[in-house]
């Protein structure tokens, strides 16, 4: 794989040949393991092996307990709690899968940004890419249906809220939504729905991992300096890459255990922090509460959702356009989704002919606010859409959107990159020979 | 600059995700040092048991706690009540509770839950504690729940000796002023008094105490688990700090020779 040269798996025994004969599993393991890796991978390298964990956690987690869980909106409250009263570590089991969530997406959020901030989606890994915001879109679906299923009054309100977006889709809308909750409201068969396909998507993307993996397998990966791994002899690809067994393995398992004290701290000291207090009232139809907040990590998009009001000019010339058929609503469901579908495309939104931003001077600063921004987005998304909100909530969108439109396709007109090391092997040596092993922990390579 | 990217990314993690954000406005709750703050944390039995004798003779007239099995009042991480004790609790207090399957009222069991009481529409206690936010400081973040605690608690400690007189009667509806309640107007009229409960420890009972004492019995009502899971927090943290350690050290050792040789050429 990966068109660098490596060693293959050669069976040995009788056996072993008769097996590699008739089905190479074992060469496929090895050449997995032993992927040839740049050696001057840094520490945002390592929520691979975290996402990866994390779904091995969800679904293991789950499946116990789904053992206990009943869905029916008479039961299902109820049951929760009896998981967490009278089954034997029912409670440890469903804080460490409620709030592993929330690990998962810290994760997939870092994992993202690394991409973006590196360069990894540019070619020739735009498929890697791609299949990563497909993971992205299917977490994004399991975590809110998975919220559901507690039947508390944000689990109610949040789906009666999210599903109603589908609603505001011009003459189909109101067809998809009943569609989608089998029925006219949030109630039983919903509930019932969204158990099937929170249980059934994880391995989904499960599947879609072993595509993502499958595909940086095959392109190599890319790495802090964005300088590809030379493939022109074994000799020099052995000086800029170690095998994944045992460099990587050991590095990546340390980091892992490293967050995971993080999250067992989460888990037993605060694990309802991140909740929300009205997912421990039992659903109400009856009852709205006072604001509806989605979880965490839906916030910024949340946020994006919400910014184009009927006030704003582009909703307002984009009604006008279309004879009113692309309402308030309608346009913030499109932004929601545009603000994933513009980073899904970014492969062909970025014309820079540098990879890293590590050499691009300008880049390095609208990325750091696109961070920002990101975060201000997540913070007014929780905030109530009244006062000073709303118009922060707008900026931020705006700028999400300039960032991928319009910042990222000129920057490679106008912006002089900073030269670039040769080979990945210079940038090693340069990092532990001249400026010692403990210097500037910015961009440590794997220590 | 993507390390510290990164690092303001959790912060913010925190910073947003607190869910401080969304319960109604009411009225400024103050911290209280409960027994049971902090990774440390423990409930105190004595608090527990003056709190259930609270919640049973003043909050239960109206108030249910239908998630919480009665046997676990014997809990020794709860309030710790011997077995032949919670028997005669119930002899005192359940002799009555209607059976579904019966279809007739029954003795209750150690293994039943407490009766739920819808009569006064009053809402069940059982996750209350859980169900409020005392904090949503500072600037509506709801990060120094990081440091109080989600403030379940003490909200309902404050809520208790929060009414200030000022009551209403709103279309035919009597409302008690109360200075915690979201809009500062609750039906629940004022429910404790000085001395309305006689403690057996000799405790004083001002309301002060007795809000405090049935809000950390809730507490344990709500999360009869904690201690358990505090321990459990201990043991994981402990064992994976010391698996980062080894891992730690065999990551420095394998990578070593691969250092010196870039150092060196």
């Amino acid at each position: 794989m990966s068109g660098i040269p490596h060693d293959h798996y050669e069976p040995k025994s009788n056996g072993a040949k008769w097996l590699h004969r008739r089905l190479p599993v074992v060469g496929l393991i090895y050449d997995t393991l032993m992927i040839p890796t740049p050696k001057n991978l840094n520490w945002m390298w390592i929520w691979g092996i975290v996402l990866a964990f994390c779904l091995v956690m969800q679904i293991v987690t789950g499946i116990i307990l789904v053992m206990h869980y009943t869905p029916h909106v008479d039961l299902a409250f109820a049951s929760v709690e009896h998981i967490m009263r009278n089954v034997n570590g029912g409670w440890a089991i469903r804080y460490i899968h409620m709030n592993g969530a929330s690990l998962f997406f810290i994760a997939v959020y870092l994992h993202i940004f690394r991409g973006l901030y590196y360069g990894s989606y540019k070619a020739p890994r735009e498929v890697t890419w791609i299949i990563g915001m497909l993971i992205y879109l299917m977490m994004m679906g399991t975590a809110f249906m998975g919220y559901v299923l507690p039947w508390g009054q944000m689990s109610f309100w949040g789906a009666t809220v999210i599903t109603g977006l589908f609603g505001a889709i011009p003459f189909i809308g109101d067809a998809i939504q009943t569609w989608l909750l089998g029925g006219p409201a949030v109630d039983n068969a919903t509930l019932n729905r969204f158990l099937s396909l929170h249980y059934l998507l994880p391995f989904v993307i499960a599947g879609l991992v072993v595509v993502h993996i499958w595909a940086f397998h095959h392109t190599g990966n890319n790495n802090p300096t964005g300088v590809e791994v030379r493939r022109t002899s074994r000799k020099e690809a052995d000086a800029d890459t170690l095998p994944f067994w045992p460099y990587f393995v050991i590095k990546d398992v340390f980091a892992l255990a490293v967050v995971l004290v993080g999250f067992f701290a989460v888990v037993g000291f605060m694990p309802n922090f991140l909740g929300h207090p009205d997912n421990y009232i039992e659903a109400n139809a009856l009852a709205t509460p006072a604001h509806i907040v989605p979880e965490w990590y839906f916030l910024p998009f949340y946020a994006i959702l919400r910014a184009f009001d009927s006030e704003v000019w582009v909703v307002i010339a984009a009604n006008w356009l279309t004879g009113g058929i692309v309402d308030a609503k309608f346009f913030g469901v499109i932004a929601m989704f545009g603000a994933i579908a513009v980073m899904a495309i970014v492969p062909w939104l970025d014309t820079s002919s540098v990879r890293s931003g590590r050499y691009r001077p300008m880049f390095k600063w609208w990325f750091a606010l696109l961070v920002v921004d990101f975060m201000v987005l997540m913070w007014v998304g929780a905030r109530p859409a009244e006062g000073i909100y709303p118009y922060i909530a707008l900026i931020g969108s705006a700028y999400w959107f300039a960032y991928f439109l319009v910042i990222l396709p000129l920057l490679g007109i106008f912006e002089k990159p900073l030269p670039q090391p040769a080979t990945i092997e210079e940038d090693f040596k340069e990092h532990y020979g001249k400026s010692g092993s403990n210097g500037d922990n910015a961009a440590t390579p794997a220590e | 600059m993507f390390r510290k990217l990164a690092l303001t990314a959790l912060t913010a993690v925190a910073l947003a995700g607190s869910p401080a954000l969304a319960a109604g406005e009411g009225g400024h709750v103050e911290n209280i040092r409960f027994s049971f703050d902090g990774p440390f944390g423990t409930f105190d039995q004595n608090q527990l048991q003056r709190g259930l004798q609270v919640y049973t003779e003043v909050c239960s007239a109206c108030h249910g706690l239908r998630y919480v099995p009665i046997r676990t009042l014997s809990d020794e991480d709860g309030p710790g009540i011997p077995p032949d004790q919670v028997r005669a609790y119930i002899e005192q207090n359940f002799i009555e509770v209607w059976d579904e399957d019966l279809r007739d009222y029954r003795a209750a069991t150690p293994e039943d839950n407490f009766p739920e009481n819808t009569a006064a529409g009053a809402p069940d206690l059982s996750m209350m504690a859980k169900a409020r936010l005392g904090f949503h400081g500072p600037w509506g973040t709801g990060l120094n729940s990081l440091v109080n605690g989600i403030g379940g608690p003490e909200y309902i400690a404050a809520l208790l000796s929060g009414y200030n007189g000022h009551d209403e009667e709103m279309a035919g509806t009597f409302l008690y002023g109360n200075d915690v309640f979201p809009g500062g107007l609750i039906s629940m009229a004022p429910p404790l008094w000085e001395d309305g409960v006689e403690y057996n420890d000799g405790t004083a009972a001002t309301i002060e105490q007795q809000a405090e004492d049935v809000a950390a019995f809730l507490m344990w009502a709500a999360e009869p688990q904690m201690m358990a899971r505090k321990r459990m927090g201990f043991t994981a943290v402990i064992l994976l700090i010391l698996l980062s350690t080894l891992l730690y050290l065999t990551n420095k050792r394998l990578w070593a020779p691969v250092k010196r040789a870039a150092k060196e050429s």
